[in-house]
C-alpha cells in the first residue's frame, strides 16, 4: 500500500519540525468561532462577580488621567502644547492603555496557557488574537469616555481643532493592535525559554511609556534628541491621534508610514517566531 | 487498497534531561558561540558525555515506532509507566511534535487527554459547552445541533445556567465528558479519562466509546486498566521503554502483558540512602512470607499470606498507620488495608526508630494469579508517605475448593462462604 497511497489522501501529516513558512493560517480561519468565544469569555469573565462590572473599564483610565494631570500638569508643570491638560493626558492614556494591554496580555500566551496547550490542540495564535480583540472592546469603551470629555471641551470652546485626520482612526487602532500583538507574541515565544522576559514586560512597557509622548508633547523635546522618540513606532500613532482630535502636533503625519512599516515587519517576524516555537514548546516550558 | 487511517512511521521522540538551556540568556549565547567555533561547551558538567556523542542527557521516550491503524478499529495502547504511552498521545493530539519520523492520518483527530480542558469556572454550563466544543474543534452550529443531546447525556439540565464553579466534581466531569463524547471526529484518542466519575457514569462512557468504535470510527484508548481494554479494544499496541513490544489481538497481547516481567520478588531491602520514602519515613524492607514467617511467594488458595514491612521513622511526633494495597494481574485493586482498628497502635505517636509491621491475609480470600503489593505509611489518616510497588506473589489453585470442577473461576476474590441448602417442599411445582 505504501506505493499506491499518495500523500494527497492524508489530511494530517505530523512531522518533527515544520518549516518556518508553514504558517497554517487557513487553520486559524477554521477556528474563527473559537477566537470569538475566547473574546467573549475574557470579556464576560472579567467582570463577573464584581460589583461595578463594566464600570471598571471607565474608572481606571479616568483615575490615571486625573493622577497624571495633577502630577505632570499641576506639580511638574510639563507643557501640553497649549491643550487642556486633562484632555491631553486622556488622549495619550487611551491610546497607550490599549497598546500596553495588548503587549502585557499576549506576552504570557505560552506560559499562562501551558495547562490547556498541554492537553488539546488548536491553533495557538487564537489566544493572542482573541486577547487583542477583547482588549479592543475595552479600548472602545475608553474611547467613548474620551469622546465625552472631548465633546465637553468642544462645547465650552476650548482651543482644540479636530480635523479630517480623524478618519485615520481605524488605521491607528490597527497599528496599536498590530504592534502590541507583534511585540507580545515575540516576547511570549521567548519566555518559553527565558522567564526573565516576563518580569521585564510589565515594567518595560511602563518605561517605554516615558519614551513615548504620552505625558509630554514631542515639541517639548530638544530637536537634536527627538530622533530618540521617533524610533519608537508608537510615537507617530499617539501624536497623530492627538493631532486629529485636538489639532496640535509638531510631528508630520507622514511619520505614520514608519509605524505602518514597523507594524508589518514586527507582525511577520512575530508570527514566524510564534509559529516556530508553537510545535514543541510543551517540551521546554 | 487497505483502509489505513493512521500510519506511524519511524516515530521517535527524545527529551533533554536536566535543565534546559544554561539558565541564562548570556549562558546560552556563550554556549552557542563556543559551539559554532567548534569549541567544547563551556557549561558542560565535568565527566558528562558531550552532546555530540548523543549520549548523556537525552531520554528516548519513543524509539522508532511503526504502527498503523485501520478504519473502525478500537486500538488499546498499554505499557507500564514510562513506556511512552503519554508521549505517543501527545504527539497524536499535536500537543508536541516528534523528534523524527512522521505520523499521517486521514480525518480529524480529537483527543481526550483530560475532560473539561478550557472550562472556565465563572461561565455557566451552557456557555462552557460552547467554549469547550470550540476548543475541541467544533464550530458553533455543530455544537448547537448537538446541544440537547449533550445536556441530556450529562444529566445536568437543571443546572445548565449555573456557573460551573458551583457544580459538584461529579457534575463537572459528566458535563465535560458529554461535550467530548459528542465530538464526531474520524479518530478519537482517549487517555484514561474513565478513571473519573462514579461506576454508572464510567459504564456510560465505556458504552459511548464502544458506540463510536462500532460506528465505523477509529478509537485509540490508552489505559492501565486491562479490564477496560479487554472490553473495548480489538487490537492492542504494547509499548515498553519507548519501543513496540508487541501488537496483536487483545487477548493474545494482554495475556503476554500481564505475565511480562513476572519473576515475583518475594523480598526487597533498601540501604538507608537509597530507601524509598521522604525525610520523615523511609522503607527498609518488604517481604512476603508464609505462616511460619519464611520468605516465599507461591501460595495455595487455602494458605494465609503474610506481608512484612520494616520502616524507619525519622521525624518525631507523627501519628502513622502502615497500609498495604493488593493489586491483581489486571491492575485492579483487590483491597486496601490498614490498622485503624488496632487498639494499641492506631492514633499512637511513632517516635523515631525502626518499626516492623506484619499483615496477614487469610487463606481462601484471594483468587488465583499474580498479586502485587504496594506499601504505604499514612500520616494523620491523610497523606501517604511511602508508596512502592515492590513485591508480588502468586496464588495457585490447589483444587481444595473445586471438587472436580475444572473451568475458570471468575472474580477478584474467591472466598469460601457459608452456604445452606434445604429441601422445603417435596413436590416440584
Amino acid at each position: 500500500m505504501e506505493l499506491k497511497s499518495t500523500n494527497e489522501e492524508w489530511t494530517l501529516i505530523l512531522r518533527p519540525q515544520r518549516s518556518w513558512l508553514d504558517l497554517r493560517l487557513g487553520e486559524l480561519w477554521q477556528y474563527r468561532d473559537l477566537i470569538l468565544l475566547f473574546v467573549w469569555r475574557d470579556f464576560v469573565a472579567y467582570y463577573k462577580q464584581t460589583i461595578l462590572g463594566p464600570l471598571w473599564y471607565l474608572i481606571q483610565p479616568i483615575l490615571t488621567t486625573v493622577v497624571f494631570t495633577v502630577i505632570f500638569g499641576n506639580i511638574a508643570q510639563l507643557s501640553t502644547d497649549g491643550l487642556p491638560p486633562f484632555l491631553f493626558y486622556l488622549a495619550g492614556n487611551t491610546v497607550w492603555g490599549y497598546f500596553a494591554a495588548c503587549v502585557q496580555n499576549t506576552a504570557n500566551t505560552f506560559t499562562g496557557n501551558a495547562s490547556i496547550f498541554g492537553k488539546v490542540y488548536f491553533p495557538r495564535l487564537t489566544i493572542p488574537i482573541s486577547v487583542v480583540l477583547s482588549n479592543m472592546i475595552s479600548f472602545a469603551i475608553r474611547f467613548v469616555v474620551f469622546l465625552v470629555f472631548w465633546g465637553y471641551y468642544l462645547i465650552i470652546g476650548a482651543d482644540i481643532h479636530p480635523n479630517w485626520w480623524i478618519l485615520s482612526l481605524p488605521l491607528l487602532v490597527i497599528l496599536m493592535a498590530g504592534i502590541g500583538l507583534g511585540v507580545g507574541i515575540i516576547v511570549s515565544s521567548l519566555t518559553t525559554k527565558y522567564r526573565d522576559l516576563q518580569q521585564l514586560v510589565g515594567f518595560g512597557v511602563q518605561l517605554v511609556m516615558y519614551a513615548t509622548p504620552v505625558i509630554y508633547p514631542i515639541s517639548s523635546i530638544q530637536r537634536n534628541w527627538q530622533w530618540l522618540l521617533l524610533i519608537n513606532p508608537m510615537t507617530p500613532v499617539i501624536e497623530l491621534f492627538r493631532y486629529s482630535f485636538l489639532g496640535v502636533s509638531s510631528l508630520d503625519p507622514a511619520y505614520i508610514l514608519y509605524s505602518l512599516a514597523f507594524t508589518v515587519v514586527i507582525l511577520v517576524v512575530g508570527v514566524l517566531v510564534f509559529n516556530h516555537v508553537e510545535s514543541t514548546f510543551m517540551d521546554t516550558v | 487498497m487497505s483502509d489505513v487511517v493512521i500510519s506511524i512511521e519511524n516515530l521517535s521522540k527524545t527529551y533533554q534531561l536536566g535543565t534546559i538551556g544554561t539558565g541564562t540568556f548570556y549562558g546560552d549565547v556563550k554556549r552557542w558561540w563556543a559551539r559554532t567555533r567548534g569549541l567544547p561547551d563551556p557549561y558542560r558538567k565535568v565527566g558528562e558525555k558531550d552532546h555530540r556523542n548523543r549520549i548523556g542527557e537525552t531520554l528516548w521516550a519513543l524509539n522508532d515506532i511503526n504502527f498503523s491503524v485501520n478504519r473502525g478499529e478500537a486500538i488499546g495502547v498499554i505499557g507500564r509507566n514510562g513506556a511512552g504511552k503519554s508521549t505517543l498521545l501527545k504527539i497524536l493530539s499535536r500537543v508536541t511534535a516528534p523528534t523524527s519520523g512522521v505520523i499521517k492520518a486521514k480525518g480529524r483527530i480529537a483527543s481526550l487527554l483530560e475532560v473539561g480542558t478550557g472550562f472556565h469556572s465563572e461561565l455557566t454550563g451552557r456557555e462552557n459547552i460552547f467554549l469547550n466544543g470550540a476548543i475541541m474543534g467544533m464550530n458553533r452550529s455543530e455544537v448547537r445541533r448537538k446541544f440537547d443531546e449533550i445536556v441530556d447525556f450529562s444529566g445536568v439540565e437543571k443546572f445548565i445556567d449555573t456557573p460551573v464553579k458551583r457544580y459538584s466534581s461529579g457534575m463537572y466531569v459528566r458535563l465535560a465528558f458529554a461535550v467530548a463524547a459528542h465530538l464526531e471526529p474520524e479518530i478519537l484518542v482517549v487517555d484514561e479519562v474513565l478513571a473519573v466519575g462514579d461506576a454508572d457514569f464510567q459504564k456510560k462512557c465505556l458504552g459511548k466509546m464502544g458506540e463510536v468504535a462500532s460506528g465505523g470510527r477509529t478509537v485509540l484508548f490508552v489505559s492501565h486498566n486491562m479490564q477496560a481494554i479487554v472490553a473495548l479494544c480489538n487490537r492492542v499496541l504494547w509499548l515498553n521503554q519507548g519501543t513496540v513490544m508487541m501488537t496483536g489481538k487483545t487477548a493474545e497481547v494482554s495475556e503476554k502483558y500481564v505475565s511480562f516481567g513476572s519473576e515475583d520478588l518475594a523480598e526487597v531491602r533498601w540501604d538507608y540512602e537509597q530507601a524509598p520514602g521522604t525525610e520523615a519515613v523511609k522503607l527498609k524492607s518488604l517481604r512476603i512470607t508464609d505462616e511460619q514467617g519464611l520468605t516465599d511467594n507461591n501460595f495455595n488458595l487455602s494458605d494465609p499470606v503474610k506481608i512484612e514491612m520494616n520502616f524507619w521513622v525519622i521525624k518525631p511526633g507523627m501519628r502513622l498507620n502502615p497500609s498495604f494495597q493488593i493489586f491483581n494481574q489486571l491492575g485492579v485493586i483487590v483491597f486496601a488495608t490498614t490498622n485503624f482498628h488496632d487498639p494499641e497502635w492506631n492514633e499512637r505517636v511513632y517516635e523515631p526508630g525502626l518499626y516492623r509491621t506484619i499483615c496477614t491475609i487469610p487463606g481462601h480470600m484471594l483468587n488465583e494469579g499474580k498479586h502485587t503489593v504496594s506499601a504505604l505509611v499514612i500520616r494523620n489518616k491523610n497523606d501517604a508517605h511511602v508508596r512502592e510497588e515492590a513485591v508480588s506473589f502468586t496464588v495457585h489453585d490447589d483444587g481444595v475448593s473445586r471438587s472436580g470442577y475444572t473451568g475458570g473461576w471468575i472474580g477478584v476474590v474467591r472466598p469460601l462462604l457459608s452456604w445452606t441448602v434445604d429441601r422445603i417442599d417435596s413436590s416440584p411445582e
